[in-house]
């Protein structure tokens, strides 16, 4: 309840944060949302010798479409995607996501960068930005700004691809360039619970035939699991029924569950196949009104 | 929905008496956040203690070294068991006859039990001095199921008690063997149901703790505790500690939510008091969720095995209860003396048989100990799911609607009061009307309809209608039948009226959020005429209130409303011969109306109860001792037994095993209702709480004796979002030996809920062969049942 | 380290250690016990304050984050003496039991209505799913924020009756022509 002692600086600008940071070390972290942070550092599963608070650096948190993609700063709290005119118009799974995370107060700390570097795979947002194939902006001071795609930034349990110096500014998702529609299903005992099982689906057309697919699973394996072999199925492929039944058998075998008080393995993955079925016909659906 | 219409109110608005849905006094200081809870105490010099808990469920204590945590610059001190031994106070008496452990000295016998305290300057200081004692640990075999520790060989888990040669914990039974076996000999159709109600915890929002405030000068303790029943914890705190009743003072302020969680005494308690004993400076103890979770009083954890035997139409002619129950790791539940399993023998339910009989047995594990808990009138939650599942389970038997069924087997109207078999004497009750209301605010016929058509179409999402008609008992109790720990149930108030016409009622009982406040003013508005706004009411200081068992098991309208009914029903004649003098008139003259007094005939011939306070001061008759005011002790002459008819709609995802409720009907009879409002609001909460047990809540372990549940993400209390909303019917069948015809009702609705939520699901995919799902009836758990279907 | 907090209007200032919790500095700093603490697991929102005017869950933010901010308590809704709309309508309807997870709630109300100033009953019980409650099953709570909104009918008459009935927009059964049935010796 109560946590270990720590010491603490609040940055104002991005420079200090990443000065703060280059000078800090394994037991260094980012303060952000603090949604994630605190309750374990509350609970001592994590005893950060400093925290660098990051919420007064100005210029991260905004929502925007530069160049044919949308760009959402890492201090962009999950309610302000979720109150987004601009994502609700662009970006059904996005869109759909929001408020699933978590709870309404929750939601008005906690920062899609804080989610997406946490690496739970119990994260929203991490199969979102999978389906969506979407790619993150990371800094430091030693090396300055590199692109990492969501693919590759979840690399295990809790452990995502940032250096202990690096911070996530942005995260960039594809704008798309034809008819589209995703969504995000999620099964939670009660809003607030852990995902049983989620799944995010995101699809472009070309013409009739399906152009893009993106796929992917929460809660089902040691990271947000995208279905490659499910999406490599549907592109090219008109929609239909049988298309997506087909699909979300491999969304199925691709998801790794774990047996659990909420569900066995073969229930979790039973879901899976279900919501990746439901999924697609509702994603086509949004695309086919365009 | 407030069933206003049909509550008779008593006398008019402006006195606030018996029947109005009076605003209630307590919100004052509750919307300024101007509470008073036990963690807002702060007294001078106060320190701060918090527990260190045992990581492993079943382990020998090979040594504890605290030195480290004793260095920290601010830790006052660090007591363990060993000395508290010296004090002998290592263990403590429970209230089931047993013994407790309040720091654990030999063994560690579940995960989360007390093994030392750190007290000091703050809690931040406080918890990091917990990481720095050293406790080495012996891990033994831990028994995490009631079947594992009655096995043969198993390690005993009370080597600490002489005698105790295996974990059996007691055994008790009911009713008539040889009656229910003639019974069962006879049947035409022998339904069976074996169902687990898991463990739950009641989970008030404000946690237990304390206040402990031992004055170095005088010896004399007060401790502010978040306790339901502060006279009994009082007189056992004296009896514990060996310091004399008359200088310990317990006072239970606000408290932030009950449910049976603030009835037994806590090691934290008994330690915040040594500690403020020997330390000389107040001690505060506020347990973390995790700590309420892991290790306060739980709730259920009852293996149930039910036979019902029925003729070929129906009609039960007996019941048969195999029970075990899981009591943790001591014998700790609060219940009346006499009855092992509490009133869990209520399970016959509201239906005419001659014959029941119900064996239970109670096993030692190493988990936390309690059980009774969680507003479960003493285990009737157990005993109405149980023959509720049962009845439903014999309506898919026989092929006989679950409705039809309950109306061939009531208890009718003119057969009360009715004997049950296990000896209950129900006061009053009308069961078919209660069912018939529910069944019409559903549209019975109609959603049958529906769900024959979905079934016909093999619709993935199917209908499913459930329905509890449960009998609750209530109003603990008659004296020479129910005690706690030897103390008799009787409860009592205290009323005293000032010379400016204003009242205050002291109260044994304790609400928690009941709004005993409001309510016992309006028993006393409804006997004298006083304005209920200008009654005070006074609850939880032991030296300032008399003698009362306090308020579970839905007791305190029952027991404690009877005796505010009966004390202020004396004053009332004491009132009628003062304004016998006052008017120069006979008292059998006098006509009493709205807190008037009125000689007979002559209108303008009258003085109000206000001017007779004043006389009672100031102008008596000769020889009348001064005053208006006394207490009463009151012993009930039986319990009460309200019930109700509930019936549940759901929608359920045959591929998922998602369930929604779409309808909750529920119509409740507690007698006559003080305020209708708050009664209301009771069964809002107690259908929430049911719907909580029956989707999603329980407290599980893993065989190595870890517990999961001990916190709010996996034990799970429901949002507004996904709470059903709820359909409100009453009637009011009065109880004829309560002096107002009250009730009680706090229960009713956690006692009958449960079935109903759980009889939906299951009657949503009984065509699909499906018979029974335990709670929680997570979408996983339907999933499982509809492949074990299927498959 | 030293920190400036606005709260409830006052400018407060204390040198607080980072690992004081704002819940904890709110109760135990500045004596404002209205804010009470129910989890540890940032669960169940009986901590909820107002953040520059947006509730949070002040047991997962340090004090030292609410530097340079403000901070509104349950003690804040009550202003120049008068209790406010959602205070009145909370006792109107009934929409407290023990108080424990009322204040929070009632923050989460008022910012729901500045936003929302007529919202349905799904808006508010989705607007409070962070907000636990033991005792009320959430009916009244729902009602007494819709009443504060004056978005529901037949408002509660003053005093101390409800006269008829609080309709509210929950899904409920019209009143039902219901039986009383009374036994002997019925009190009077």
């Amino acid at each position: 309840m109560y946590p270990a002692a720590f010491d603490y600086a609040a940055a104002g600008t991005l420079h200090e944060a990443l000065e703060l940071l280059a000078d800090g070390d394994d037991d260094t972290k980012v303060l952000a949302g603090g949604q994630s942070l605190i309750p374990l550092m509350k609970l001592r599963l994590a005893v950060p010798a400093k925290l660098i608070d990051i919420n007064g650096v100005p210029g991260l948190a905004g929502i925007s479409a530069p160049n044919g993609h949308l760009a959402i700063g890492a201090l962009a709290r999950h309610n302000d995607l979720g109150q987004s005119e601009l994502i609700a118009a662009e970006n059904g799974t996005m869109a759909a996501a929001a408020r699933w995370i978590a709870d309404p107060l929750v939601r008005n700390l906690g920062t899609v960068g804080g989610s997406l570097a946490h690496a739970d795979p119990q994260g929203d947002w991490g199969s979102v930005m999978l389906a969506c194939d979407a790619e993150v902006i990371a800094t430091s001071r030693a090396r300055g700004e590199r692109t990492i795609a969501v693919t590759d930034l979840f690399v295990d349990f809790f452990t995502s691809a940032l250096e202990p110096d690096e911070l996530l500014i942005e995260v960039r998702v594809p704008r798309s360039k034809s008819a589209a529609g995703g969504t995000y299903l999620k099964l939670e005992r009660k809003v607030g619970d852990y995902a049983t099982v989620g799944v995010a689906v995101h699809l472009e057309m070309d013409g009739d035939r399906i152009g893009r697919a993106g796929v992917a699973l929460t809660g089902v394996g040691s990271k947000n699991i995208k279905a490659t072999d499910a999406e490599r199925l549907l592109v090219g492929e008109p929609p239909g029924e049988e298309l997506f039944a087909a699909a979300a058998e491999l969304a199925a075998a691709a998801a790794e569950p774990r047996t659990d008080v909420r569900g066995t393995a073969d229930f979790k993955r039973s879901v899976v196949r279900t919501y990746v079925r439901r999924g697609l016909a509702d994603a086509a659906a949004q695309a086919k009104s365009k | 929905m407030t069933t206003e219409t049909i509550h008779q109110k008593f006398g008019p608005a402006e006195i606030g008496g018996i029947g109005h849905s009076v605003k209630r006094a307590e919100d004052d200081r509750l919307i300024q956040g101007a509470g008073n809870y036990v963690d807002d105490i702060v007294l001078p010099g106060m320190l701060h203690m918090t527990l260190l808990r045992s990581p492993v469920a079943h382990a020998k204590i090979v040594s504890i070294d605290a030195s480290a945590a004793l260095a920290l610059d601010g830790v006052v001190a660090v007591l363990t068991g060993e000395a508290l031994a010296g004090y002998n106070l290592a263990w403590m008496p429970t209230l089931s006859g047993d013994t407790q452990a309040v720091l654990a000295t030999d063994k560690v016998r579940f995960q989360g039990q007390e093994v030392a305290a750190v007290i000091a300057e703050n809690p931040y200081v406080a918890n990091d001095a917990l990481e720095l004692i050293d406790v080495e640990y012996d891990a033994l075999p831990p028994l995490m199921s009631p079947q594992d520790a009655l096995a043969d060989g198993a390690p005993l888990i009370r080597d600490d008690k002489d005698g105790q040669v295996d974990n059996a914990c007691y055994e008790w039974e009911a009713g008539d063997k040889a009656a229910t076996d003639r019974a069962f000999a006879q049947a035409d159709h022998v339904v069976s149901l074996d169902t687990h109600y898991p463990r739950s915890h009641p989970a008030p929002l404000e946690t237990c703790g304390c206040v402990a405030d031992v004055n170095p000068a005088t010896s004399h303790v007060t401790v502010h505790m978040t306790s339901q029943a502060p006279h009994a914890h009082r007189t056992l705190f004296a009896m514990v500690t060996g310091l004399p009743e008359q200088n310990i003072r317990i006072i239970s302020p606000d408290i932030g939510g009950g449910f049976g969680n603030k009835v037994p005494i806590y090691p934290g308690y008994v330690v915040a008091t040594a500690a403020s004993l020997v330390i000389g400076r107040p001690v505060k103890w506020i347990e973390s969720r995790t700590d309420n979770l892991i290790s306060t009083g739980f709730a259920r954890d009852y293996y149930m095995q039910g036979e019902l035997a029925l003729t070929s139409e129906g009609r039960i002619l007996g019941l048969r209860v195999n029970m075990l129950s899981d009591n943790g790791a001591f014998y700790s539940d609060a219940q009346p003396t006499a009855f092992r399993a509490g009133l869990f023998h209520i399970v016959t339910g509201s239906y005419d048989y001659p014959a029941a009989h119900v064996v239970t047995k109670g096993a030692y594990t190493n988990k936390a100990p309690g059980g009774v808990a969680y507003r479960c009138s003493f285990r009737v939650t157990e005993a109405s799911y149980l023959i509720e599942r049962l009845v439903q389970t014999a309506a898919y038997e026989l092929g006989i609607d679950p409705a039809e069924i309950r109306r061939r087997n009531f208890i009718q109207p003119d057969q009360f009061p009715y004997t049950s078999p296990t000896g209950f004497v129900y006061d009053s009750g009308d069961y078919p009307a209660a069912l018939e209301m529910a069944l019409e605010m559903v549209g019975y016929d109609e959603v049958r309809a529906e769900q024959a058509a979905a079934r016909e179409r093999g619709d993935a999402t199917q209908v499913g209608i459930g329905i509890a008609s449960f009998t609750e008992v209530v109003g603990a109790g008659k004296g020479s039948e129910y005690d706690i720990a030897g103390l008799r149930m009787f409860d009592s108030a205290e009323l005293r009226v000032h010379p400016t016409g204003k009242a205050i009622l002291k109260l044994g009982v304790r609400s928690q959020g009941q709004g005993h406040e409001t309510t016992f003013a309006q028993i006393v508005a409804n006997e004298l005429g006083i304005p209920s706004t200008d009654i005070k009411v006074v609850e939880g200081d032991t030296d300032n209130t008399p003698y009362g068992l306090g308020t579970y098991a839905s007791r305190s309208t029952p027991v404690g409303g009877a005796a505010t009914a009966v004390i202020a029903r004396k004053l009332r004649d004491k009132a009628a011969k003062i304004a016998a003098h006052l008017l120069e008139a006979a008292e059998d003259d006098l006509e009493f109306d709205a807190g008037r007094f009125t000689v007979r005939g002559t209108p303008d011939q009258s003085v109000t109860i206000q001017d007779v306070a004043l006389a009672a001061y100031s102008n008596l008759p000769d020889g009348m001792e001064a005053g208006l005011e006394g207490v009463h002790y009151y012993d009930p002459p039986n319990m009460t037994y309200p019930f109700g008819s509930y019936v549940v709609v759901v929608d359920l995802d045959t591929e998922t095993g998602q369930w929604t409720v779409r309808r909750m009907v529920a119509v409740d009879d507690c007698g006559v209702r003080i305020n209708p409002m708050i009664v209301d609001g009771q069964l809002h909460g107690g259908l929430t709480e049911g719907y909580a047990m029956s989707a999603m809540q329980f407290i599980t372990f893993d065989e190595d004796g870890n517990c999961i549940g001990s916190n709010f993400m996996d034990y799970l209390i429901p949002t507004a979002w996904e709470t059903p909303r709820f359909e409100l019917g009453a009637t009011v069948t009065p109880s004829p030996h309560h002096p107002i015809g009250a009730k009680g009702v706090g229960e009713s609705a956690t006692v009958g809920s449960p079935a109903a939520y759980v009889n939906a699901v299951i009657d949503a995919v009984a065509h699909l062969g499906v018979r029974n799902i335990d709670m929680p009836v997570m979408p996983s758990r339907v999933w499982a049942a509809l492949q074990s279907q299927a498959g | 380290m030293e920190i400036t907090v606005t709260v409830n209007g006052a400018e407060q200032q204390a040198d607080v250690e980072p690992r004081v919790l704002l819940a904890d500095f709110i109760r135990t700093r500045l004596g404002l016990t209205g804010t009470h603490i129910g989890c540890d697991t940032t669960s169940c929102g009986v901590c909820t304050v107002l953040l520059d005017g947006t509730p949070v869950k002040s047991c997962t933010m340090f004090a030292v984050q609410a530097d340079g901010r403000t901070i509104t308590t349950v003690e804040g809704l009550r202003t120049n003496g008068e209790l406010s709309a959602m205070q009145k309508a909370f006792k109107a309807e009934h929409g407290l039991q023990c108080g424990f997870c009322t204040p929070a709630m009632m923050l989460v109300g008022t910012h729901l209505l500045e936003n929302n100033p007529e919202p349905s009953e799904d808006d508010v019980r989705w607007a409070i799913s962070g907000n636990l409650c033991r005792c009320t099953g959430y009916v009244n709570i729902v009602k007494a924020i819709q009443a504060a909104a004056g978005a529901s009918a037949g408002a509660s008459a003053t005093a101390n009756d409800i006269s008829g009935s609080a309709a509210g927009a929950s899904a409920t059964a019209d009143d039902m022509s219901v039986s009383a049935a009374e036994s002997e010796g019925a009190s009077a």
